[in-house]
């Protein structure tokens, strides 16, 4: 019998029960639509995290300053300035792992436009930053090297300080700002970020040479970088080496012994981004698998009411057999029933795992990602599961004595 | 091997285990059945003509002895070759008629040939012939449950012919009809005899063996008696009265 034939007969034989059939395929279709959800809210929570961390910057380190300690206070991280100017060329020049660094100086100042005022962070460092940050420009230019190498008088803002001082969706470039009094023209206006993780508004900012930035806003040592310093990677393997070899060459430069504590800190942001992303995927993982056995469930559902069926019809398999019917063309017809059942589960699963999970991501305000790979293998495998629990009542229908079976109350 | 008898039995001996018991089915039983015979097989339950139907229908094997299916040697093939001397060479008829439910009566026609490999368009072609040769090609869409016992029986003798076989083996196909609709499944039966092919039939009705050219008598899985008789005809009912009567039978 042709398969297009023994199909035609699977299928009737499974309307010919269009109730017991669709309860038969509901195991299936609650573990396949499971899957399937779960696997795509967890997609829709992991692009979310990356999409957090990208703001924050690529493969990036920041180097902080390391502490001082007055009378058993400890000062916290930046109190005591430890890291110099000649360390930043050292990390730029020496380490073939960091891509760029740059100084990132910071101080709460009063910005002001001609008839509006604001209050903001504003940050002293060169070009590099904002492409360890990327961050890209909406309106006007980076200002340059020799920007920094000058002290001109120049800063890029961010989109948040643009609409206080000069109003939404206005341009303000070629503007004059005021910074602690000191007229800043703005030579550009930063792309909207938004916030990070924690709240903290990415574009609630003004950025200034730092050169520009200790002349008129926040004085320093001279030698000593008032601030900590940001730190790309060449990649995102590279962070952890970077890392290493920051420190090893900063205790070096630091003439520290060995045994005695930093008196710096690196932090690996891309570190926190692994653990978190690490966090969603275990979460995922275990709720594809509990949906996985959720499978298993159905595909024994359909091994039971294959084999009542088989038993109810044995019968129809005698006179199948009477007239000519082969043990092969028996035990091909029964698998591809439980076949049938188990991929038509499958495919209903897909389709209500879909609705499920672009349900549940519009109320948590994700986005869902579809992996097609993931509806190709879940209805694979729930067909998988139908030869696999269909095989054993096949078998058994493809070995009965037709004499028997023909005599069969 | 045109010249071979269709059936040859020599010595052929069936003995079950149930249990720890023995059953001798059959003890030895030698007979030559030729192209076109219609041959009744009968004797009491336990007698084992219903045995002897079974390895007939190539549906058991015989424990030992030879079975020689138009010349060729069958009683010893694996299972697979045996389904298809089954589809290609006999046409089963049952007591209970065995139709598939909720399957039309073409459909069920059909059946044997979908296990022979027969292409759509023949297949329909050669099951339409089929039920109007058994006079039912108007009942063609009919389901077995839209038919009387005699019909759905027509239909299951279509079935049996389908495949164009040597033999057809009914077993009891009376049984489970009343004596006006058992004597038009005779007379089908006759009808079929006359066209060459051959029927071989079980009953333990002695009215109904009466149909037969030849009656064989099975005792304790021994032949008891085998001889050939003037066949009573079969009458057809009056075309008016069977009109009326499947009228009233939806």
């Amino acid at each position: 019998m042709s398969w297009l034939q023994t199909l035609r007969v699977a299928l009737r034989a499974l309307t010919r029960n269009k109730m017991r059939s669709f309860l038969t395929t509901l195991g299936m279709v609650i573990g396949v639509s499971a899957v399937i959800a779960m696997v795509a809210i967890g997609d829709g929570a992991k692009a979310r995290v990356e999409a957090a961390f990208a703001a924050m910057g690529s493969n990036m380190l920041i180097v902080l300053p390391g502490t001082s300690t007055a009378g058993g206070a400890m000062g916290g991280f930046g109190s005591n300035p430890t890291l110099t100017w000649d360390d930043l060329k050292a990390i730029q020049t020496e380490i073939p792992t960091v891509r760029a660094a740059a100084p990132q100086l910071r101080s709460n100042a009063q910005v002001m436009s001609e008839d509006q005022n604001w209050t903001t962070q504003v940050f002293g460092t060169t070009p590099e930053y904002f492409q360890i940050r990327t961050w890209p420009i909406a309106h006007g230019a980076l200002f340059s090297q020799s920007d920094v190498d000058g002290g001109t008088k120049v800063a890029v803002i961010g989109q948040t300080v643009a609409d206080k001082l000069y109003g939404a969706n206005s341009n303000p470039v070629g503007q004059v700002i005021r910074v602690k009094n000191v007229p800043f023209v703005i030579a550009g206006v930063l792309a909207k970020k938004g916030q990070s993780q924690w709240g903290q508004d990415y574009d609630d900012i003004v950025i200034a040479p730092v050169s520009t930035f200790q002349q008129k806003i926040q004085g320093g040592l001279k030698n000593v970088i008032a601030g900590s310093i940001a730190v790309s990677a060449t990649g995102p393997d590279a962070t952890a080496r970077a890392e290493n070899q920051i420190r090893g060459l900063l205790r070096d430069r630091h003439r520290l012994q060995q045994g005695a504590d930093d008196d710096f800190s690196i932090r690996n942001l891309s570190e926190i981004a692994n653990a978190q992303q690490e966090g969603t995927r275990t979460l995922t993982t275990l709720l594809a698998a509990i949906a996985a056995v959720s499978l298993l469930v159905g595909g024994i559902g359909i091994m039971n009411i294959m084999l009542v069926s088989v038993t109810e019809r044995t019968r129809e398999i005698g006179l199948r057999m009477a007239v000519g019917a082969k043990p092969a063309d028996i035990r091909l017809q029964f698998l591809v029933e439980a076949l049938a059942l188990a991929v038509m589960g499958g495919l209903i699963g897909v389709g209500l795992g879909l609705a499920g999970a672009w349900r549940l991501a519009t109320s948590f305000g994700w986005e869902v990602l579809y992996r097609p790979d993931i509806i190709l293998i879940a209805v694979g495998f729930s067909g998988l599961v139908g030869v696999v629990f269909g095989l054993y009542p096949a078998h058994k229908a493809s070995r009965l004595d037709p004499i028997q079976a023909l005599r069969f109350e | 091997m045109a010249d071979a008898p269709l059936v040859q039995l020599e010595n052929v001996v069936k003995t079950y285990r149930m249990g720890d018991v023995e059953v001798h089915a059959l003890r030895g039983v030698s007979m030559t059945i030729e192209h076109g015979e219609f041959t009744a097989i009968m004797g009491a339950s336990g007698s084992g003509k219903s045995t002897l139907m079974n390895i007939l229908g190539c549906l058991d094997r015989p424990s030992s002895g030879h079975y020689l299916l138009e010349g060729q040697e069958v009683s010893q093939l694996p299972v697979e070759r045996l389904a298809e001397v089954r589809n290609r060479t006999i046409g089963f008829v049952f007591q209970s008629f065995n139709l598939l439910s909720r399957t039309s009566a073409l459909e069920n026609v059909e059946l044997p040939l979908l296990y022979g490999g027969v292409g759509t368009s023949e297949r329909h072609q050669r099951a339409s012939e089929s039920l109007e040769r058994v006079g039912l090609a108007d009942r063609a869409d009919h389901h077995p449950n839209q038919m009387s016992g005699g019909q759905q029986q027509r239909v299951a003798i279509a079935r049996a012919l389908v495949t164009r076989p040597r033999v057809i083996l009914a077993d009891e196909p009376t049984g489970n009809l009343d004596s006006r609709t058992s004597v038009e499944v005779m007379a089908l039966f006759q009808e079929l005899g006359r066209a060459g092919i051959t029927v071989v039939l079980v009953t333990h009705e002695q009215d109904i063996s009466q149909y037969a050219a030849r009656v064989v008598v099975m005792r304790d899985g021994k032949v008891l008696s085998d001889l050939r008789q003037a066949p009573r005809r079969a009458e057809p009912p009056a075309p008016e009265a069977r009109t009326a009567v499947e009228e009233v039978v939806p």
